[in-house]
């Protein structure tokens, strides 16, 4: 703490006082620099897609496949978007659960140093590239059955898996012990009380984690190009059959080359960001809840 | 509340017919074991996949890696996939060094830029802004971690490239032109560039390292940031005697996890790297390639001979790469801050 000494030191010495506030002037204006670029860089972003997306967007680019010559105005994302939820939907019904089961075993079930390697694993595979995830399905899922909608399902319930162990896990661990205690003293079994007490009393906090890891699970693009691959212009239902996603088709339509093309790709856009803004805001709002019931 | 008929299930062991009574319970235990084996394996999933991962790539890459030899690859530079003739085994067409410098490169700009930029963010929104401000500061910071790569992609495209190509050009009409250093800035500037793409990787990685640096500060004990106070230290000398020394530890990890997020991120890169994948390009305001973009980019196209095998080798080496720095990451984040 030499620093400490030196700085009340020169206390006596005004200059030295007026020098010091200076440069603690200066850097603070130079951190809140920082943020406020950062704060503009997403202002930037946010701006630029609106505006681009408001003027592409209409009640047609809901409800329309695009049409076959890309160059033709008009048409929309309607297949991308079914796709999209289609996909995401069956991603989140395997991920969700195993994700939970996975925590419920960390916090209430593991033993000895088993926990501790898993929940190592798990932080390492949330940063694993997602390219990378799409690749491993298709050498297990696509080179058997073939490009499908379920294959990406698939790779996105990989992405999601680990986010939804971790957030689970750490929502768990706030569950006070008094009730477990309470619930065995009760009679209860371990399971009972893993489904009947932990879980219902961390379940706000279960919800925002499983909706983030939704939302990022519907922009993600790159796993999608080795798995669901797209299928330009017809509404898909069957998940067993190559299918298009909101994602994949502002990637494609981004490249065309023409205006139309890429003014629904900032429709789709500005509805993605729509979705994943929608999706995080309304998590948050769980996770505030689950902030002010805690003890 | 545990139901009242397991409750009643518990006091019936005290009256005749325990045998039945018993049997519930044996069933219950069961019932319990069933559940508890369950859970373990969900858990144990996430080794599965790891090791799975592994195995299969390596699977998918073993003809092209039996064919040109193991290490071939990654000590060729050449990527040139229309060359590959199935019956020579040499040279390798299928070269990774340009790749590898390209995920570098990429993410080097990236952690330039966003490394000092997430510190001063994390930094005013744990000890300088107002209390009330602390959480939509931090909600906003957050918010650019939403926002999907595929739109930053697209948004780096039409609205960065046209935006910074002023300065590049001027950078590659001065700096360019100088001897030596002239050949990392050199021109032509095309738009799509290795530069482009740490740029859009830095906003895209910034609210990730923020986000744990902003637990590394909250953790600073209160007392200590008072005391520095109380001897007279500036908001500044606060935050350098204080805050930051207890915080080194989990600055690295911090780092070190945006890096492993932007060597691997992989579409918004693909839009705005140019995608040249022949050999490395030495300026950086030129186009390329990297792990992630190249494997994107002619995975559903690889026609020639061993070319989808040797993209599946390009993703073996970049798990590697991942591997490598999100294990090391998250051993010094571990040690640091429990997060």
């Amino acid at each position: 703490m030499s620093q400490l000494a030196i700085a009340s030191g020169a206390m006596r010495n005004r200059p030295a006082l007026r020098r010091r506030r200076a440069k603690s002037g200066v850097y603070t204006g130079l951190l809140i620099a920082a943020l406020l670029v950062a704060v503009g860089a997403l202002a930037w972003v946010l701006v630029y897609v609106g505006v681009e997306g408001f003027s592409a967007i209409s009640v047609n680019f809901l409800t329309h496949n695009p049409p076959g010559d890309p160059a033709a105005a008009g048409g929309g994302f309607f297949n991308g978007i079914i796709g999209s939820l289609i996909v995401v939907g069956i991603a989140a019904g395997i991920a969700i659960p195993l994700g939970i089961g996975a925590a419920v075993y960390l916090v209430e079930y593991g033993k000895g140093s088993a926990p501790g390697a898993i929940r190592f694993v798990n932080d390492v595979l949330i940063g694993i590239p997602t390219i990378v995830t799409g690749a491993f399905v298709y050498a297990i899922w696509v080179t058997h059955f073939g490009f499908s909608g379920f294959a990406g399902s698939l790779a996105l319930a990989i992405v999601m898996l680990p986010l939804v162990t971790r957030t689970t896990e750490e929502m768990l661990r706030l569950v006070p012990n008094d009730l477990r205690e309470g619930s065995l003293a009760l009679g209860a079994t371990r399971s009972q009380t893993v489904l009947r007490i932990c879980l219902p009393t961390a379940l706000p906090g279960i919800i925002t984690g499983a909706m983030l890891a939704v939302a990022r699970a519907m922009g993600e693009t790159a796993p999608l190009l080795l798995t669901a691959l797209g299928n330009e212009l017809f509404t898909e239902f069957n998940p067993g059959r190559r299918m298009e996603t909101l994602s994949l088709q502002i990637f494609t339509n981004a490249f065309t080359g023409f205006k139309e093309a890429q003014s629904r790709a900032w429709a789709g856009a500005l509805t993605l960001i729509a979705i994943v803004l929608i999706l995080t805001a309304a998590a948050r709002f769980f996770g505030r809840r689950v902030r002010t019931a805690g003890p | 509340m545990p139901p009242p008929a397991d409750a009643g299930g518990g006091i019936a062991v005290m009256r005749p017919g325990v045998s039945r009574v018993s049997l519930r319970r044996q069933r219950r235990r069961w019932g319990d074991t069933v559940f508890g084996s369950a859970v373990a394996l969900t858990g144990g999933l996430v080794l599965v996949v790891i090791v799975g991962m592994v195995v299969f790539l390596v699977l998918q890459g073993l003809p092209a890696m039996q064919h040109y030899g193991f290490f071939s690859f990654i000590t060729a530079g050449r990527w040139a996939p229309s060359e590959a003739d199935p019956t020579l085994t040499h040279p390798n067409p299928y070269g990774i060094l340009q790749f590898m410098y390209g995920m570098l490169i990429t993410s080097l700009i990236g952690m330039i830029i966003a490394v000092p930029l997430a510190i001063g963010a994390a930094l005013v929104i744990t000890e300088i802004a107002p209390r009330r401000l602390q959480r939509p500061l931090s909600s906003l910071v957050d918010l650019l971690a939403a926002v999907p790569s595929v739109v930053y992609g697209f948004w780096g495209i039409f609205a960065l490239i046209p935006a910074i190509r002023p300065i590049v050009d001027f950078l590659t009409s001065t700096l360019g032109t100088v001897p030596v250093i002239g050949v990392v800035f050199g021109g032509p500037f095309f738009g799509v560039s290795y530069f482009t793409a740490g740029l859009v990787l830095a906003i895209m990685i910034l609210p990730i390292i923020a986000a744990v640096w902003r637990e590394v500060f909250r953790s600073t004990p209160r007392n200590e940031k008072e005391a520095a106070f109380a001897l007279g230290a500036t908001r500044w000398e606060m935050i350098r005697i204080a805050v930051m020394p207890r915080a080194r530890s989990g600055i690295v990890g911090a780092s070190l996890i945006g890096l492993g997020r932007a060597l691997g991120e992989t579409i918004a890169v693909t839009m705005v790297i140019g995608n040249a994948v022949l050999h490395i390009n030495p300026s950086v305001f030129s186009q390329g390639a990297t792990m992630s973009s190249v494997i994107a980019n002619e995975f559903t196209e690889a026609t020639e001979p061993f070319h989808l095998s040797a993209l599946f080798v390009v993703g073996f080496w970049l798990l590697v790469v991942a591997l490598i720095v999100n294990v090391v990451a998250r051993t010094v984040v571990r040690r640091g801050v429990a997060l």
